[in-house]
């Protein structure tokens, strides 16, 4: 079933009766080449590009939830390309533009808006890094034009410029920046996937990984044994406990970072704007909720959801840059469960064990990847080679200190980012 | 999530700095080799459920605090200096 205008104003007209699901529900079959553990938006993409790029087809994907159940669906939906170090740089410029290719490519709409996107700076040291920041993201080919107050003043007239302790310089703005809807994203991979033959095995948890002589042979599901030639691991903030069924440790730890949204109001903030200085970033969903968020609550969680401590921070930040903010009424919060690593950065690599391979550590920044991280985690499961675009995400790289990626630059330690 | 501080008693998160897993009280020997210290730096177990951090009482007396809780539920058990906690192991 492809969609197009035609289908839609065809089904508007007869009752909407000839709409059929978007992906099968299969039984698990005994054996697949690659099962890719997790359904989540990584994990989609990846076995979605396995079957596109590389002519898979004997493929499975394990979620022990629903399809857009995990993190894919309660992240703030902004995606970007404005790293800095190498690495980084030409791993999220390799996404975005997967991105802006990607409906066509699904047939799906995801709602892609590149509706621009402008991180505040406060002084003359935060200029010179946005400038900095700037020209790496012009090298590496991507866009960003610096603003000084007029300029900012020009897009986002409501902020309060002249605040005492974070008066505004200006800002760099990304105008490729911007958000998508997350849950048609996986939705749309899923599909896609789905179309090329995929297995997608939902209420599948995994309860074990079978390895012999250093070898992965399969994992073990409550939907029974499945075996396999290849085994991806793609489960987020799960990366600790399903590591661990494989006999390893990871550079992780699990955290929860916040999430809130407004009941619903007329447009009013077009951009996507992040104050780093105050950890708060904000947008407005199509549906018209401001959709923002803070830092990390700060400790290792499972419970997604977070402490009032928190809320009451992301709260004064957002009265602190935009006052209009006060009378909206927030509609509900929630917390994901965010792979930590000790650099910030994700990891793309094989393990020890022959045939098994892992993606985490996305940290608080999975969401915009979701493209490029499949498609980079589907070259390393189809040809055992990195990809070109996440040569540096790798494994080893804590143990050796070589090729460590602080975005931040506050240190590769736990708890720092 | 309130932290019962040994010294102070109960009191707000707010007053407490999380600094990670309790892994971080076995520093290993400058000699232990690569692979120790890896493990004790970046490698964590990272249970869902029971598990033990370090958090100092910045705001109030502090002192540095071996926390047990629970990351799923954010039940906390018990929190004890330290100190005291190396010493016990």
């Amino acid at each position: 079933m492809r969609f197009s205008a035609l289908r839609i104003l065809q089904e508007g007209l007869t009752g909407n009766k000839g709409w059929t699901p978007h992906w099968r529900d299969p039984e698990p079959k005994s054996e697949y080449d690659i099962v890719i553990i997790g359904g989540g938006g990584h994990g989609l993409s990846t076995a979605y590009y396995l079957a596109k790029e590389h002519g898979y087809r004997n493929i499975a994907v394990l979620e022990k939830g629903y399809i857009g159940g995990g993190n894919v669906g309660r992240n703030t939906t902004i995606v970007r390309a404005n790293y800095f170090l190498p690495g980084n740089s030409e791993f999220y410029s390799n996404s975005l533009k997967l991105w802006e290719g990607l409906e066509a490519d699904l047939n799906y709409n995801v709602m892609h808006s590149q509706r621009g996107l402008i991180n505040l700076f406060h002084s003359d040291g935060q200029r010179d890094a946005f400038v900095r920041r700037g020209n790496a993201m012009i090298t590496q080919g991507d866009d960003a034009v610096l603003l000084d107050r007029k300029g900012v003043e020009k897009h986002l007239p409501y902020l309060d410029f002249d605040n005492t302790r974070f008066p505004i310089y200006g800002g760099l703005l990304h105008p490729r920046g911007g958000t998508a809807r997350h849950d048609a994203v996986a939705w749309g991979y899923a599909r896609g996937a789905d179309q090329r033959g995929v297995d997608l095995l939902q209420n599948c948890e995994v309860t074990g990984i079978d390895i012999e002589g250093g070898v992965v042979k399969g994992v073990q599901t409550t939907r029974g044994a499945i075996r396999a030639k290849k085994v991806g691991i793609v489960v987020a903030g799960r990366s600790g406990q399903v590591a661990a069924m494989a006999g390893m440790r990871l550079p992780i730890e699990s955290h929860v970072l916040q999430a809130f949204v407004t009941e619903g109001l007329k447009p009013c903030i077009d951009h996507v704007v992040s104050f780093g200085m105050g950890h708060f970033y904000i947008s407005q969903s199509d549906k018209g909720g401001l959709v923002f968020g803070g830092d990390l609550d700060f400790y290792a969680s499972y419970a997604a959801r977070g402490n009032l401590p928190m809320k009451e921070h992301v709260m004064e930040a957002a009265m602190t840059l935009m006052p209009m903010i006060g009378k909206a009424k927030v509609l509900r919060s929630w917390g994901g469960i965010m792979d930590m690593t000790p650099d910030g950065s994700p990891i793309i690599d094989r393990t020890g064990v022959e045939g098994l391979y892992i993606d985490c550590g996305w940290c608080y920044g999975g969401f915009k990847a979701v493209p490029g991280s499949g498609f980079a985690f589907a070259h390393l499961l189809a040809t055992d080679r990195p990809h070109d675009s996440a040569t540096r995400f790798r494994l080893d790289r804590f143990r050796t200190g070589r090729g460590l990626m602080d975005e931040e630059g506050t240190g590769a330690q736990h708890n720092l980012h | 999530m309130r932290l019962p501080c040994p010294v102070c008693g109960e009191r707000d998160l707010r007053e407490f700095t999380y600094q990670g897993d309790a892994v971080r009280l076995e520093r290993p020997l400058p000699t232990a080799g690569g692979d120790a210290w890896d493990s004790y730096l970046h490698l964590r177990d990272n249970p869902a459920g029971l598990t033990r951090d370090l958090w100092q009482h910045g705001a109030g007396c502090g002192a540095w605090l071996v926390v047990t809780r629970d990351t799923v539920s954010h039940a906390v058990h018990s929190a004890v200096l330290a100190r005291e906690a190396r010493h016990a192991d």
